[in-house]
């Protein structure tokens, strides 16, 4: 593993993460939401160059992480189908289902394949026919566009053997329902920088006067994470609670305005159910009635599946940010990515496999007693 | 999930589906989709996440991130998950 200060603007984060110590004066608590932010802190030793005062709290933005068993379970049954050519990213495949995962039903004699894009998928359906082919379709507001467009143009070209298994979940409700919990104790928030490309984020301000919270929207490189922290502190500091957005180079106000169209005509907002976490009110999408026809759980008539979850895994509560990984019993232990009880250990976004990849196996608390 | 990498866009076509791009990331060239970016040129950067593009972005700012996502591995690992993981099931799922 390489940490920060190897890299070739080493120099410039150690400036920042100073001037991150020279502005605060006091504990903080920030949480990133977003899960391929939490990996580029673990694996750059970010945490190790803030001030003790500053806490970063891994947040709930693993989309693999939060689809809930029940879907996991759905695109098993749906996938294990003869004549079924189940297509998913790659992420998907280790997530423990109640019994199997992806990967068990592919050794079985599965059609499972991984895809890059969803119009892979799409491309896959017009060239076998004689095949259902279903996309696995989950995702934060960054993914669900390229999700609906295949959806779309399924449905423009009329073909009768595609649908996608939709598990769509969104930002902004999610931060509402941890600043919502009595276990809260998350003081800013970095926002994730691509969410907000599609989406922009005329969601925020709303968010930011309701809970009195900074929200500084940040991208994923070690020097953008480290001025979203810096930026979080001085407003922590002062006393202020705005949307600040130090993701100018890639994020606008309005976002990706052609994204939002398709977004809205092809989907539209539920509540949904969250891995480890429960129902959050408004947090999801869904195919609108118009595309029933392309929704594999419509499809398939796979609902109703009895679900069983690890009684030792503790992954609801390291996505609310309750839990550090290496404080769950089963760290490293009953769990490992090998052989993983919970998603957060499986995902390149998991909060619990960055951890374990980089070697975060004993926590702060524990070190103050060594 | 949501990590999206810059690419500068080669070339422009339809493949049947959709208005297609062929995207240069450093080298490793893809098939993206370019409807979200009606406005987007030859020569011209943009993001690109499960191949579609989905902001533009300056030059400057593209090679710096290209670099420094070359740097920590994650070029690589970002855009050839896909054919490694098909090439190679059985070894990988057996657990």
């Amino acid at each position: 593993m390489k940490y920060l200060d190897e890299f070739r603007n080493g120099e410039i984060a150690q400036s920042l993460a100073r001037e991150i110590r020279r502005v605060t004066t006091r504990p903080w608590k920030i949480m990133e939401v977003c899960g391929g932010q939490t990996h580029s802190i673990i694996r750059n030793g970010i945490d190790q160059l803030l001030p003790a005062d500053i806490e970063m709290v891994h947040g709930p933005g693993c989309p693999v992480c939060v689809t809930p068993l029940e879907i996991i379970d759905q695109a098993l049954a749906i996938a294990a189908q003869p004549g079924v050519i189940f297509c998913s990213f790659g992420d998907m495949l280790r997530v423990p289902g109640s019994e199997k995962d992806l990967f068990r039903i592919r050794g079985e004699g599965g059609d499972v394949r991984i895809v890059y894009s969803p119009l892979d998928a799409v491309q896959i359906a017009r060239q076998n026919p004689d095949k259902q082919v279903v996309f696995f379709g989950v995702g934060f507001e960054t993914t669900a566009p390229a999700n609906a467009m295949a959806v779309h143009v399924a449905r423009q070209h009329g073909l009768k053997n595609f649908s996608a298994l939709i598990s769509h979940v969104l930002v902004p409700p999610a931060i509402a329902a941890i600043m919502q919990s009595p276990r809260n104790s998350i003081q800013a928030f970095l926002a994730a920088g691509h969410v907000c490309s599609v989406m922009g984020y005329h969601q925020y301000p709303a968010l930011t006067e309701r809970f009195r919270i900074p929200i500084v929207i940040t991208g994923f490189e070690p020097l953008d994470i480290l001025e979203g922290i810096r930026r979080s502190v001085l407003q922590l500091e002062a006393g202020e609670a705005r949307v600040d957005n130090a993701y100018e180079r890639i994020v606008t106000f309005e976002g990706n305005l052609p994204a939002q169209k398709l977004l809205e005509q092809v989907f539209e907002i539920v509540d949904r159910a969250w891995r480890g976490i429960g129902v959050i009110p408004a947090s999801g999408w869904q195919l609108r009635p118009e595309y029933r026809e392309f929704d594999a759980e419509h499809r398939f008539q796979v609902s109703g599946i009895h679900t069983v979850e690890s009684p030792l895994c503790h992954s609801g509560e390291v996505l609310q940010g309750i839990l550090k990984p290496n404080q769950c019993p089963a760290f490293g232990k009953e769990c490992t990515p090998r052989k993983p009880l919970g998603a957060t250990m499986v995902s390149s976004e998991g909060a619990c496999a960055a951890y374990y990849n980089y070697g975060r196996f004993i926590s702060a608390d524990q070190l103050t007693h060594v | 999930m949501c990590l999206a990498i810059p690419g500068r866009v080669d070339a422009i076509f339809e493949d049947g589906l959709s208005r297609m791009g062929k995207v240069n990331f450093g080298g490793i060239v893809k098939d993206v989709c370019l409807a979200y970016l009606p406005d987007i040129a030859v020569g011209d950067y943009t993001i690109v996440h499960v191949g579609f593009a989905i902001s533009k972005i300056d030059e400057a700012s593209a090679q710096q991130t290209l670099q420094t996502f070359r740097e920590m591995g994650l070029l690589e690992e970002e855009l050839s998950a896909s054919e490694a993981c098909n090439a190679a099931p059985d070894k990988e799922g057996q657990s």
